[in-house]
Protein backbone atom coordinates (compact mmCIF):
# COMPACT_ATOMS: atom_id res chain seq x y z
CA UNK A 1 0.00 0.00 0.00
CA UNK A 2 1.54 3.52 -1.15
CA UNK A 3 1.81 6.29 1.69
CA UNK A 4 -0.42 8.87 1.03
CA UNK A 5 -0.47 12.25 2.81
CA UNK A 6 -4.20 13.66 3.62
CA UNK A 7 -4.32 16.66 4.89
CA UNK A 8 -2.13 19.63 4.16
CA UNK A 9 -1.78 21.98 1.69
CA UNK A 10 -2.78 20.66 -1.98
CA UNK A 11 0.37 20.52 -3.95
CA UNK A 12 1.43 18.17 -0.95
CA UNK A 13 -1.71 16.15 -0.82
CA UNK A 14 -1.42 12.00 -1.17
CA UNK A 15 2.40 11.40 -3.00
CA UNK A 16 4.34 12.56 -5.39
CA UNK A 17 3.70 9.28 -7.81
CA UNK A 18 -0.01 10.08 -7.30
CA UNK A 19 -0.33 13.10 -7.79
CA UNK A 20 1.69 13.05 -11.35
CA UNK A 21 -1.00 10.08 -12.02
CA UNK A 22 -3.50 11.89 -11.21
CA UNK A 23 -2.47 15.27 -13.31
CA UNK A 24 -1.97 13.48 -16.56
CA UNK A 25 -5.50 12.60 -16.22
CA UNK A 26 -6.69 16.26 -15.58
CA UNK A 27 -4.65 17.24 -17.97
CA UNK A 28 -7.49 15.96 -20.28
CA UNK A 29 -10.18 17.95 -19.66
CA UNK A 30 -11.14 21.33 -20.20
CA UNK A 31 -10.07 24.13 -17.51
CA UNK A 32 -11.85 24.23 -14.92
CA UNK A 33 -13.39 20.94 -15.60
CA UNK A 34 -11.08 18.86 -13.23
CA UNK A 35 -14.47 17.29 -11.59
CA UNK A 36 -14.39 15.16 -14.84
CA UNK A 37 -11.62 13.48 -13.32
CA UNK A 38 -13.01 12.31 -10.16
CA UNK A 39 -13.54 8.45 -11.79
CA UNK A 40 -10.00 8.05 -12.96
CA UNK A 41 -8.83 9.44 -9.88
CA UNK A 42 -10.87 7.10 -7.67
CA UNK A 43 -9.68 4.19 -9.16
CA UNK A 44 -6.24 5.45 -8.85
CA UNK A 45 -6.37 6.25 -5.15
CA UNK A 46 -8.53 3.03 -4.69
CA UNK A 47 -5.66 0.87 -6.43
CA UNK A 48 -2.73 2.54 -4.30
CA UNK A 49 -5.00 1.98 -1.12
CA UNK A 50 -5.38 -1.92 -1.22
CA UNK A 51 -8.62 -1.91 -3.16
CA UNK A 52 -10.83 0.77 -1.24
CA UNK A 53 -11.36 4.13 -0.40
CA UNK A 54 -11.65 5.60 3.17
CA UNK A 55 -13.45 9.09 3.70
CA UNK A 56 -10.07 10.51 4.38
CA UNK A 57 -9.26 9.91 0.53
CA UNK A 58 -12.20 10.93 -0.87
CA UNK A 59 -12.24 14.15 1.22
CA UNK A 60 -8.73 14.72 -0.13
CA UNK A 61 -9.55 13.90 -3.55
CA UNK A 62 -12.08 16.97 -3.06
CA UNK A 63 -9.48 19.09 -1.76
CA UNK A 64 -6.91 18.55 -4.90
CA UNK A 65 -9.97 18.79 -7.23
CA UNK A 66 -11.27 21.26 -5.64
CA UNK A 67 -14.98 20.37 -5.70
CA UNK A 68 -17.31 19.78 -2.48
CA UNK A 69 -16.72 16.51 -0.57
CA UNK A 70 -20.46 15.59 -1.87
CA UNK A 71 -19.31 15.46 -5.22
CA UNK A 72 -16.77 13.18 -4.39
CA UNK A 73 -19.18 10.86 -2.32
CA UNK A 74 -21.74 10.85 -4.93
CA UNK A 75 -19.40 9.48 -7.09
CA UNK A 76 -17.69 6.66 -4.76
CA UNK A 77 -21.19 5.15 -3.93
CA UNK A 78 -23.05 5.44 -7.17
CA UNK A 79 -20.63 3.20 -9.12
CA UNK A 80 -20.16 -0.06 -8.24
CA UNK A 81 -15.91 -0.78 -8.66
CA UNK A 82 -15.82 1.55 -5.52
CA UNK A 83 -15.29 -0.02 -2.35
CA UNK A 84 -16.02 1.77 0.80
CA UNK A 85 -14.80 -1.27 2.83
CA UNK A 86 -11.61 -3.14 3.00
CA UNK A 87 -11.10 -5.29 0.56
CA UNK A 88 -9.29 -8.70 0.25
CA UNK A 89 -6.20 -8.62 -1.74
CA UNK A 90 -7.83 -10.11 -4.78
CA UNK A 91 -11.35 -9.22 -5.81
CA UNK A 92 -13.23 -11.95 -7.84
CA UNK A 93 -16.15 -10.50 -9.29
CA UNK A 94 -18.39 -13.11 -11.00
CA UNK A 95 -21.15 -12.21 -13.68
CA UNK A 96 -24.17 -13.76 -13.35
CA UNK A 97 -26.22 -12.44 -15.60
CA UNK A 98 -28.22 -13.99 -18.57
CA UNK A 99 -25.49 -15.32 -21.18
CA UNK A 100 -23.18 -16.51 -18.55
CA UNK A 101 -26.19 -18.15 -16.43
CA UNK A 102 -27.30 -19.95 -19.68
CA UNK A 103 -23.79 -20.94 -19.83
CA UNK A 104 -23.88 -22.28 -15.81
CA UNK A 105 -22.51 -19.10 -13.76
CA UNK A 106 -24.35 -21.00 -11.18
CA UNK A 107 -22.20 -23.79 -10.83
CA UNK A 108 -19.38 -21.79 -11.05
CA UNK A 109 -20.27 -18.96 -8.21
CA UNK A 110 -21.39 -22.28 -6.30
CA UNK A 111 -18.07 -23.44 -6.60
CA UNK A 112 -16.01 -20.17 -5.50
CA UNK A 113 -18.25 -19.84 -2.15
CA UNK A 114 -17.19 -23.58 -1.04
CA UNK A 115 -13.97 -23.29 -2.21
CA UNK A 116 -13.43 -19.69 -0.60
CA UNK A 117 -15.96 -20.64 2.17
CA UNK A 118 -17.91 -17.22 1.65
CA UNK A 119 -20.95 -15.54 0.06
CA UNK A 120 -20.82 -12.98 -2.81
CA UNK A 121 -19.77 -9.48 -0.62
CA UNK A 122 -17.82 -11.37 1.81
CA UNK A 123 -14.07 -11.26 2.29
CA UNK A 124 -12.21 -14.35 3.23
CA UNK A 125 -10.61 -14.71 7.11
CA UNK A 126 -7.27 -14.53 5.48
CA UNK A 127 -7.84 -11.37 3.95
CA UNK A 128 -6.74 -13.10 0.63
CA UNK A 129 -10.21 -12.82 -1.26
CA UNK A 130 -13.18 -10.56 -1.18
CA UNK A 131 -16.17 -12.30 -4.08
CA UNK A 132 -18.64 -10.28 -5.32
CA UNK A 133 -21.60 -11.01 -8.10
CA UNK A 134 -21.77 -8.68 -10.62
CA UNK A 135 -23.78 -7.83 -13.31
CA UNK A 136 -22.89 -8.49 -17.43
CA UNK A 137 -18.86 -7.47 -17.50
CA UNK A 138 -18.94 -7.54 -21.72
CA UNK A 139 -17.88 -11.20 -22.25
CA UNK A 140 -20.88 -12.77 -22.89
CA UNK A 141 -19.21 -15.33 -26.00
CA UNK A 142 -16.63 -16.76 -22.96
CA UNK A 143 -19.26 -17.64 -20.12
CA UNK A 144 -18.88 -18.26 -17.56
CA UNK A 145 -16.71 -15.55 -16.82
CA UNK A 146 -15.20 -13.84 -13.95
CA UNK A 147 -13.38 -10.57 -13.38
CA UNK A 148 -10.08 -11.62 -11.32
CA UNK A 149 -8.15 -8.50 -10.02
CA UNK A 150 -7.66 -6.80 -13.40
CA UNK A 151 -7.99 -9.87 -15.33
CA UNK A 152 -11.08 -11.61 -17.56
CA UNK A 153 -11.05 -15.26 -16.75
CA UNK A 154 -13.25 -17.19 -19.43
CA UNK A 155 -15.04 -20.43 -20.10
CA UNK A 156 -14.68 -21.37 -16.93
CA UNK A 157 -14.65 -24.78 -15.20
CA UNK A 158 -14.21 -25.59 -11.49
CA UNK A 159 -11.14 -27.46 -12.61
CA UNK A 160 -10.15 -24.10 -14.01
CA UNK A 161 -10.66 -21.71 -11.04
CA UNK A 162 -8.97 -24.19 -8.77
CA UNK A 163 -6.01 -23.61 -11.21
CA UNK A 164 -6.20 -20.12 -11.63
CA UNK A 165 -6.36 -19.58 -7.66
CA UNK A 166 -4.44 -22.19 -6.32
CA UNK A 167 -1.77 -20.22 -8.72
CA UNK A 168 -2.41 -17.35 -7.24
CA UNK A 169 -1.38 -18.46 -3.77
CA UNK A 170 1.44 -20.38 -4.24
CA UNK B 1 -9.52 -8.42 -46.88
CA UNK B 2 -12.88 -9.87 -46.84
CA UNK B 3 -15.34 -7.87 -48.06
CA UNK B 4 -17.93 -8.50 -45.53
CA UNK B 5 -15.94 -7.89 -42.60
CA UNK B 6 -15.87 -4.13 -42.10
CA UNK B 7 -14.52 -3.56 -38.00
CA UNK B 8 -13.19 -6.92 -37.64
CA UNK B 9 -11.11 -6.37 -41.22
CA UNK B 10 -7.86 -6.96 -39.90
CA UNK B 11 -8.69 -9.91 -37.87
CA UNK B 12 -6.61 -12.42 -40.34
CA UNK B 13 -3.10 -10.50 -39.15
CA UNK B 14 -1.40 -11.22 -36.28
CA UNK B 15 -1.03 -8.86 -34.37
CA UNK B 16 -4.68 -7.36 -35.50
CA UNK B 17 -3.94 -4.10 -33.10
CA UNK B 18 -0.78 -2.61 -34.77
CA UNK B 19 -0.47 0.45 -36.55
CA UNK B 20 1.29 -1.41 -39.21
CA UNK B 21 -1.58 -3.79 -39.55
CA UNK B 22 -4.03 -1.50 -39.64
CA UNK B 23 -2.30 0.21 -42.44
CA UNK B 24 -1.89 -3.04 -44.52
CA UNK B 25 -5.52 -3.14 -44.82
CA UNK B 26 -5.36 0.40 -46.22
CA UNK B 27 -5.61 2.02 -42.18
CA UNK B 28 -5.35 5.72 -42.36
CA UNK B 29 -5.49 6.40 -45.81
CA UNK B 30 -8.52 8.08 -45.74
CA UNK B 31 -7.97 10.60 -43.11
CA UNK B 32 -4.95 11.27 -45.20
CA UNK B 33 -6.99 12.25 -48.20
CA UNK B 34 -9.73 13.94 -46.24
CA UNK B 35 -7.03 16.43 -44.81
CA UNK B 36 -4.93 16.38 -47.96
CA UNK B 37 -8.20 16.89 -50.72
CA UNK B 38 -9.86 19.54 -47.81
CA UNK B 39 -12.95 16.57 -48.72
CA UNK B 40 -16.34 19.13 -47.19
CA UNK B 41 -17.57 18.46 -43.93
CA UNK B 42 -20.97 18.20 -45.68
CA UNK B 43 -20.08 15.71 -48.08
CA UNK B 44 -18.59 13.20 -45.34
CA UNK B 45 -21.89 13.56 -43.91
CA UNK B 46 -23.47 13.01 -46.70
CA UNK B 47 -21.92 10.02 -48.06
CA UNK B 48 -22.21 8.57 -44.03
CA UNK B 49 -25.75 9.36 -44.68
CA UNK B 50 -26.39 6.89 -48.14
CA UNK B 51 -24.42 4.19 -46.34
CA UNK B 52 -27.51 3.70 -44.50
CA UNK B 53 -25.44 3.29 -41.04
CA UNK B 54 -27.73 2.98 -38.32
CA UNK B 55 -26.33 3.60 -34.83
CA UNK B 56 -24.99 0.02 -33.35
CA UNK B 57 -25.28 0.68 -29.79
CA UNK B 58 -28.87 -0.13 -29.94
CA UNK B 59 -31.51 2.28 -31.28
CA UNK B 60 -30.45 2.46 -34.64
CA UNK B 61 -30.28 5.86 -35.48
CA UNK B 62 -29.06 6.81 -38.52
CA UNK B 63 -25.56 7.91 -37.96
CA UNK B 64 -25.31 10.25 -40.81
CA UNK B 65 -28.03 12.01 -39.78
CA UNK B 66 -27.33 12.23 -36.14
CA UNK B 67 -24.16 13.95 -37.93
CA UNK B 68 -26.26 16.69 -39.47
CA UNK B 69 -27.71 18.44 -36.32
CA UNK B 70 -24.63 19.35 -34.67
CA UNK B 71 -24.27 22.89 -35.39
CA UNK B 72 -20.68 23.02 -36.84
CA UNK B 73 -20.01 26.48 -37.75
CA UNK B 74 -21.15 27.68 -34.87
CA UNK B 75 -17.64 29.29 -32.80
CA UNK B 76 -16.69 27.83 -29.70
CA UNK B 77 -15.90 23.87 -28.15
CA UNK B 78 -17.73 20.77 -29.92
CA UNK B 79 -17.29 16.97 -28.73
CA UNK B 80 -17.08 13.71 -30.50
CA UNK B 81 -17.62 10.79 -28.00
CA UNK B 82 -17.32 7.64 -28.15
CA UNK B 83 -19.66 4.85 -26.08
CA UNK B 84 -17.42 1.91 -25.32
CA UNK B 85 -19.54 1.85 -21.81
CA UNK B 86 -20.58 -1.94 -22.88
CA UNK B 87 -22.71 -3.65 -20.55
CA UNK B 88 -25.60 -4.62 -22.23
CA UNK B 89 -25.94 -8.16 -21.21
CA UNK B 90 -25.35 -10.01 -24.03
CA UNK B 91 -23.21 -7.66 -25.89
CA UNK B 92 -19.25 -7.66 -26.11
CA UNK B 93 -18.53 -6.84 -29.60
CA UNK B 94 -16.67 -3.13 -28.63
CA UNK B 95 -14.38 -4.74 -25.96
CA UNK B 96 -13.06 -6.77 -28.74
CA UNK B 97 -12.98 -3.92 -31.62
CA UNK B 98 -10.66 -1.93 -28.99
CA UNK B 99 -8.64 -5.30 -28.22
CA UNK B 100 -7.97 -6.05 -31.84
CA UNK B 101 -8.90 -3.34 -33.99
CA UNK B 102 -8.01 -0.09 -32.09
CA UNK B 103 -6.88 1.90 -34.75
CA UNK B 104 -9.93 1.88 -36.95
CA UNK B 105 -12.06 3.50 -34.09
CA UNK B 106 -9.53 6.06 -33.43
CA UNK B 107 -9.37 6.86 -37.54
CA UNK B 108 -13.17 6.66 -37.37
CA UNK B 109 -13.22 9.28 -34.96
CA UNK B 110 -10.74 11.63 -36.46
CA UNK B 111 -12.60 11.80 -39.13
CA UNK B 112 -15.71 12.33 -37.56
CA UNK B 113 -14.27 15.27 -35.63
CA UNK B 114 -13.72 16.78 -39.25
CA UNK B 115 -16.81 16.24 -40.46
CA UNK B 116 -18.83 17.46 -37.24
CA UNK B 117 -16.34 20.08 -36.44
CA UNK B 118 -15.20 19.04 -32.85
CA UNK B 119 -11.34 19.67 -31.96
CA UNK B 120 -11.51 17.02 -29.06
CA UNK B 121 -12.99 13.83 -28.47
CA UNK B 122 -13.66 11.12 -25.84
CA UNK B 123 -13.81 7.66 -25.94
CA UNK B 124 -15.25 6.27 -22.88
CA UNK B 125 -14.57 2.81 -21.77
CA UNK B 126 -15.78 0.78 -19.24
CA UNK B 127 -13.64 0.65 -16.31
CA UNK B 128 -13.51 -3.49 -16.02
CA UNK B 129 -12.02 -3.69 -19.44
CA UNK B 130 -8.67 -2.92 -18.41
CA UNK B 131 -7.04 -5.06 -21.30
CA UNK B 132 -9.28 -3.10 -24.25
CA UNK B 133 -8.25 0.13 -22.44
CA UNK B 134 -4.53 -0.60 -22.51
CA UNK B 135 -4.67 -1.63 -26.36
CA UNK B 136 -6.59 1.68 -27.06
CA UNK B 137 -4.21 3.57 -25.03
CA UNK B 138 -1.30 2.34 -26.84
CA UNK B 139 -3.24 2.71 -30.03
CA UNK B 140 -3.63 6.24 -29.31
CA UNK B 141 -0.04 6.53 -28.59
CA UNK B 142 1.20 5.53 -31.91
CA UNK B 143 -1.35 7.55 -33.86
CA UNK B 144 -0.12 10.20 -31.87
CA UNK B 145 3.26 9.64 -32.65
CA UNK B 146 2.45 9.12 -36.67
CA UNK B 147 0.97 12.75 -36.70
CA UNK B 148 -2.58 11.98 -36.55
CA UNK B 149 -3.63 13.51 -33.43
CA UNK B 150 -2.59 17.06 -32.27
CA UNK B 151 -2.30 20.14 -34.02
CA UNK B 152 -2.17 21.18 -37.91
CA UNK B 153 -2.79 17.40 -38.45
CA UNK B 154 -0.72 16.28 -41.49
CA UNK B 155 -0.26 19.99 -42.28
CA UNK B 156 -3.86 20.62 -43.27
CA UNK B 157 -4.46 23.10 -40.66
CA UNK B 158 -7.13 21.00 -38.66
CA UNK B 159 -6.37 20.02 -34.75
CA UNK B 160 -8.05 17.17 -33.04
CA UNK B 161 -6.87 15.81 -29.74
CA UNK B 162 -8.58 12.23 -28.53
CA UNK B 163 -8.54 10.89 -25.13
CA UNK B 164 -9.76 8.05 -23.07
CA UNK B 165 -12.27 8.32 -20.26
CA UNK B 166 -12.77 5.24 -17.88
CA UNK B 167 -16.36 4.47 -15.81
CA UNK B 168 -16.62 2.55 -12.86
CA UNK B 169 -19.44 0.23 -12.99
CA UNK B 170 -22.61 1.05 -14.12
CA UNK B 171 -24.93 -0.21 -17.16
CA UNK B 172 -26.65 3.03 -17.05
CA UNK B 173 -23.78 5.27 -18.26
CA UNK B 174 -24.62 3.50 -21.82
CA UNK B 175 -27.54 5.68 -22.05
CA UNK B 176 -26.12 9.11 -23.89
CA UNK B 177 -26.67 11.82 -21.65
CA UNK B 178 -25.82 9.57 -18.39
CA UNK B 179 -22.63 9.07 -19.91
CA UNK B 180 -22.03 12.35 -20.16
CA UNK B 181 -22.79 13.27 -17.12
CA UNK B 182 -20.55 10.94 -15.72
CA UNK B 183 -17.84 12.31 -18.30
CA UNK B 184 -18.58 15.58 -16.29
CA UNK B 185 -17.66 13.65 -13.46
CA UNK B 186 -20.98 13.03 -11.93
CA UNK B 187 -23.16 10.29 -11.03
CA UNK B 188 -24.86 8.82 -14.40
CA UNK B 189 -27.97 9.70 -13.79
CA UNK B 190 -29.93 10.63 -17.77
CA UNK B 191 -30.99 13.98 -18.54
CA UNK B 192 -34.16 15.22 -19.67
CA UNK B 193 -34.06 15.71 -23.67
CA UNK B 194 -34.81 18.26 -25.52
CA UNK B 195 -31.86 19.83 -25.40
CA UNK B 196 -30.53 17.29 -27.47
CA UNK B 197 -26.50 16.81 -26.92
CA UNK B 198 -26.09 18.24 -30.43
CA UNK B 199 -27.59 21.52 -28.71
CA UNK B 200 -26.46 21.13 -24.98
CA UNK B 201 -23.71 18.33 -24.73
CA UNK B 202 -20.52 17.63 -22.76
CA UNK B 203 -19.91 20.45 -20.39
CA UNK B 204 -22.63 22.83 -22.14
CA UNK B 205 -21.36 22.20 -25.57
CA UNK B 206 -22.36 20.66 -28.93
CA UNK B 207 -21.80 16.83 -28.55
CA UNK B 208 -22.12 13.81 -30.29
CA UNK B 209 -21.96 10.79 -29.30
CA UNK B 210 -21.95 7.25 -31.52
CA UNK B 211 -21.38 3.38 -30.74
CA UNK B 212 -17.78 1.68 -30.97
CA UNK B 213 -18.83 0.02 -33.45
CA UNK B 214 -20.92 3.06 -35.75
CA UNK B 215 -17.44 4.93 -35.61
CA UNK B 216 -15.12 2.18 -36.74
CA UNK B 217 -17.17 1.61 -39.61
CA UNK B 218 -16.75 5.43 -41.09
CA UNK B 219 -13.07 4.68 -42.13
CA UNK B 220 -14.23 1.63 -44.69
CA UNK B 221 -17.32 3.47 -45.79
CA UNK B 222 -15.21 6.28 -46.89
CA UNK B 223 -12.66 4.19 -48.46
CA UNK B 224 -15.33 1.52 -50.19
CA UNK B 225 -17.66 4.38 -50.80
CA UNK B 226 -21.79 4.55 -49.29
CA UNK B 227 -23.04 2.18 -51.98
CA UNK B 228 -20.34 -0.35 -51.10
CA UNK B 229 -21.80 -0.02 -47.49
CA UNK B 230 -25.14 0.12 -48.55
CA UNK B 231 -25.18 -2.98 -50.33
CA UNK B 232 -23.69 -5.10 -48.64
CA UNK B 233 -26.13 -5.03 -46.23
CA UNK B 234 -30.40 -4.51 -47.38
CA UNK B 235 -32.05 -1.31 -48.05
CA UNK B 236 -32.20 0.90 -45.15
CA UNK B 237 -29.94 -1.54 -42.73
CA UNK B 238 -26.74 -1.11 -44.90
CA UNK B 239 -23.23 -2.51 -43.83
CA UNK B 240 -22.16 -5.24 -42.09
CA UNK B 241 -22.85 -5.85 -38.01
CA UNK B 242 -20.85 -7.84 -35.23
CA UNK B 243 -23.62 -10.20 -33.72
CA UNK B 244 -22.52 -11.44 -30.38
CA UNK B 245 -23.99 -15.50 -30.32
CA UNK B 246 -24.33 -16.16 -26.71
CA UNK B 247 -26.06 -18.91 -24.64
CA UNK B 248 -26.95 -22.51 -25.81
CA UNK B 249 -24.57 -22.76 -28.87
CA UNK B 250 -22.03 -24.86 -29.79
CA UNK B 251 -19.50 -22.27 -30.80
CA UNK B 252 -20.18 -18.72 -28.97
CA UNK B 253 -18.33 -15.88 -30.86
CA UNK B 254 -18.54 -12.48 -32.25
CA UNK B 255 -19.31 -12.82 -35.90
CA UNK B 256 -19.42 -9.78 -38.04
CA UNK B 257 -22.00 -10.57 -40.75
CA UNK B 258 -23.89 -8.77 -43.72
CA UNK B 259 -27.03 -7.14 -41.91
CA UNK B 260 -29.87 -8.84 -43.58
CA UNK B 261 -28.20 -12.73 -43.28
CA UNK B 262 -31.01 -14.90 -42.47
CA UNK B 263 -30.90 -15.89 -38.60
CA UNK B 264 -30.56 -19.49 -39.24
CA UNK B 265 -27.22 -18.87 -41.26
CA UNK B 266 -25.89 -17.26 -38.08
CA UNK B 267 -26.88 -19.77 -35.88
CA UNK B 268 -25.28 -22.45 -38.23
CA UNK B 269 -21.85 -20.16 -38.04
CA UNK B 270 -22.27 -20.51 -34.38
CA UNK B 271 -22.14 -24.17 -34.56
CA UNK B 272 -26.01 -24.71 -33.86
CA UNK B 273 -27.68 -25.58 -30.88
CA UNK B 274 -25.48 -27.01 -27.96
CA UNK B 275 -26.28 -30.87 -27.51
CA UNK B 276 -28.52 -30.88 -30.77
CA UNK B 277 -31.01 -29.41 -28.64
CA UNK B 278 -34.35 -27.73 -29.71
CA UNK B 279 -34.25 -23.78 -29.97
CA UNK B 280 -36.67 -22.21 -27.78
CA UNK B 281 -36.41 -18.54 -27.75
CA UNK B 282 -34.04 -15.94 -28.45
CA UNK B 283 -33.69 -12.82 -27.42
CA UNK B 284 -32.27 -10.75 -30.65
CA UNK B 285 -30.59 -7.65 -29.44
CA UNK B 286 -29.66 -7.76 -25.52
CA UNK B 287 -31.95 -8.14 -22.80
CA UNK B 288 -33.57 -4.76 -23.27
CA UNK B 289 -35.38 -6.59 -26.45
CA UNK B 290 -38.49 -8.51 -26.38
CA UNK B 291 -37.78 -12.50 -26.85
CA UNK B 292 -38.93 -13.84 -29.65
CA UNK B 293 -39.73 -17.88 -29.94
CA UNK B 294 -37.55 -19.71 -31.18
CA UNK B 295 -39.38 -21.52 -34.58
CA UNK B 296 -40.20 -17.74 -35.15
CA UNK B 297 -36.85 -16.71 -35.21
CA UNK B 298 -35.71 -19.28 -37.78
CA UNK B 299 -37.81 -17.46 -40.55
CA UNK B 300 -36.01 -14.27 -39.38
CA UNK B 301 -33.17 -11.98 -41.21
CA UNK B 302 -30.52 -10.26 -38.92
CA UNK B 303 -31.66 -6.32 -39.84
CA UNK B 304 -33.00 -3.76 -37.52
CA UNK B 305 -36.34 -4.33 -40.34
CA UNK B 306 -36.26 -7.85 -40.58
CA UNK B 307 -35.91 -8.13 -36.53
CA UNK B 308 -38.93 -5.62 -36.29
CA UNK B 309 -41.08 -8.01 -38.15
CA UNK B 310 -40.59 -10.34 -35.60
CA UNK B 311 -42.01 -7.90 -32.82
CA UNK B 312 -38.63 -7.31 -31.62
CA UNK B 313 -35.67 -4.99 -32.28
CA UNK B 314 -31.94 -5.71 -33.47
CA UNK B 315 -30.66 -3.61 -30.44
CA UNK B 316 -26.65 -4.06 -30.32
CA UNK B 317 -26.71 -7.25 -32.16
CA UNK B 318 -26.47 -9.22 -28.91
CA UNK B 319 -28.25 -12.83 -29.64
CA UNK B 320 -29.16 -14.75 -26.38
CA UNK B 321 -30.01 -18.79 -27.21
CA UNK B 322 -31.71 -20.34 -25.36
CA UNK B 323 -32.70 -24.33 -25.77
CA UNK B 324 -35.77 -26.43 -24.75
CA UNK B 325 -33.71 -26.65 -21.28
CA UNK B 326 -34.14 -23.18 -20.66
CA UNK B 327 -36.82 -22.25 -17.65
CA UNK B 328 -38.29 -18.77 -19.04
CA UNK B 329 -39.53 -17.47 -15.16
CA UNK B 330 -35.90 -17.94 -14.36
CA UNK B 331 -34.45 -16.53 -17.04
CA UNK B 332 -36.65 -13.38 -17.15
CA UNK B 333 -36.06 -13.33 -13.10
CA UNK B 334 -32.40 -12.65 -14.01
CA UNK B 335 -33.07 -9.93 -16.57
CA UNK B 336 -35.31 -8.45 -13.86
CA UNK B 337 -33.27 -8.41 -11.24
CA UNK B 338 -30.30 -6.43 -13.45
CA UNK B 339 -32.55 -3.58 -14.53
CA UNK B 340 -33.20 -3.38 -10.51
CA UNK B 341 -30.04 -3.43 -10.17
CA UNK B 342 -29.09 -0.79 -12.46
CA UNK B 343 -32.08 1.00 -12.53
CA UNK B 344 -30.39 4.75 -11.93
CA UNK B 345 -32.91 6.17 -9.22
CA UNK B 346 -34.10 9.09 -10.66
CA UNK B 347 -37.45 8.07 -11.63
CA UNK B 348 -40.03 6.42 -9.50
CA UNK B 349 -41.47 4.41 -11.97
CA UNK B 350 -38.35 2.70 -12.93
CA UNK B 351 -36.95 3.39 -9.40
CA UNK B 352 -39.75 1.22 -8.01
CA UNK B 353 -41.19 -0.74 -10.73
CA UNK B 354 -37.69 -2.23 -11.13
CA UNK B 355 -37.69 -3.87 -7.54
CA UNK B 356 -41.33 -4.68 -7.94
CA UNK B 357 -41.03 -6.49 -11.44
CA UNK B 358 -38.25 -8.06 -10.02
CA UNK B 359 -39.61 -10.01 -6.77
CA UNK B 360 -43.27 -10.45 -8.33
CA UNK B 361 -41.20 -12.50 -10.53
CA UNK B 362 -39.13 -14.12 -7.81
CA UNK B 363 -42.14 -15.26 -5.89
CA UNK B 364 -43.49 -16.81 -8.89
CA UNK B 365 -40.05 -18.91 -9.82
CA UNK B 366 -39.96 -20.11 -6.20
CA UNK B 367 -43.37 -21.22 -6.07
CA UNK B 368 -45.44 -18.25 -3.83
CA UNK B 369 -46.93 -17.17 -7.47
CA UNK B 370 -50.75 -15.56 -7.10
CA UNK B 371 -53.24 -16.24 -9.83
CA UNK B 372 -53.49 -12.52 -10.73
CA UNK B 373 -49.32 -12.32 -10.85
CA UNK B 374 -48.87 -12.56 -14.61
CA UNK B 375 -51.73 -9.48 -15.39
CA UNK B 376 -50.55 -7.54 -12.51
CA UNK B 377 -46.63 -7.74 -13.75
CA UNK B 378 -48.29 -6.96 -17.32
CA UNK B 379 -49.59 -4.09 -15.67
CA UNK B 380 -46.67 -2.64 -14.22
CA UNK B 381 -44.49 -2.97 -16.91
CA UNK B 382 -47.07 -0.80 -18.81
CA UNK B 383 -46.91 1.65 -15.95
CA UNK B 384 -43.46 2.18 -16.52
CA UNK B 385 -43.11 1.86 -20.21
CA UNK B 386 -42.77 5.62 -21.56
CA UNK B 387 -43.50 7.89 -18.39
CA UNK B 388 -39.25 7.87 -17.39
CA UNK B 389 -36.77 10.33 -18.32
CA UNK B 390 -34.49 7.79 -20.34
CA UNK B 391 -35.03 4.33 -21.89
CA UNK B 392 -33.70 1.79 -19.10
CA UNK B 393 -37.25 1.96 -18.05
CA UNK B 394 -38.58 0.42 -21.36
CA UNK B 395 -36.08 -1.89 -21.35
CA UNK B 396 -37.03 -3.38 -17.75
CA UNK B 397 -40.71 -3.11 -19.06
CA UNK B 398 -40.10 -5.23 -22.66
CA UNK B 399 -38.76 -8.35 -21.51
CA UNK B 400 -41.54 -8.64 -19.13
CA UNK B 401 -44.45 -7.92 -21.48
CA UNK B 402 -43.16 -10.44 -23.85
CA UNK B 403 -41.84 -13.29 -22.14
CA UNK B 404 -44.83 -13.38 -20.44
CA UNK B 405 -47.05 -12.99 -23.95
CA UNK B 406 -44.71 -15.71 -25.52
CA UNK B 407 -44.29 -18.26 -22.82
CA UNK B 408 -48.16 -17.16 -20.82
CA UNK B 409 -48.70 -21.51 -20.38
CA UNK B 410 -45.15 -22.03 -18.50
CA UNK B 411 -45.24 -19.10 -15.83
CA UNK B 412 -48.78 -20.07 -15.48
CA UNK B 413 -47.52 -23.90 -14.68
CA UNK B 414 -45.20 -22.57 -12.32
CA UNK B 415 -47.98 -20.96 -10.29
CA UNK B 416 -49.76 -23.67 -10.66
CA UNK B 417 -47.56 -26.27 -9.72
CA UNK B 418 -44.95 -24.22 -7.65
CA UNK B 419 -41.96 -25.67 -10.07
CA UNK B 420 -40.42 -25.98 -13.66
CA UNK B 421 -42.60 -27.59 -16.16
CA UNK B 422 -40.94 -31.29 -16.83
CA UNK B 423 -38.28 -30.76 -18.82
CA UNK B 424 -36.73 -27.13 -17.86
CA UNK B 425 -34.80 -25.98 -15.29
Amino acid sequence: MTQMLLTGPKEELFSDALREQMDTWIAKYPEGQAQSAVIPCLHILQDANGGWLSRGIMDALADYLDIPAISVYEVATFYTMFELEPVGKHKISVCTNISCMLCGSEKIMNHLQQKLNIKPGETTQDGQFTLKEVECLGACVGAPMMLLDRDYHEYLTPEKIDNILDGLAS
Amino acid sequence: MKLDQVCFRTSHLTPSWTMESYRSVGGYQVLESVLKNKMRPEEIIEQVKNSALRGRGGAGFPTGLKWSFMPRRLPGDKYIVCNSDEGEPGTCKDRDILRYNPHQLIEGMIISGYAIGAQTGYNYIRGEFYEPIERFEAALEEAREAGYLGRDILGSGFHFELHTHIGAGAYICGEETALLESLEGKKGQPRYKPPFPAGYGLYGKPTTINNTESLASIPVILQYGADWFHELGTPNNGGSKIFCMTGHVNKPGNYEVPLGTPFAELLELAGGMRNGNKIKAVIPGGSSTPVVPGARMMELEMSYDGIGKGGSMLGAGSVIVMDETTCMVKALQRIAYFYYEESCGQCTPCREGTGWLYRVIKRIEEGQGRQDDMDKLVHMAENINGNTICALGDAAAAPVISFIKHFRDEFQYHIDHGRCMDNTA
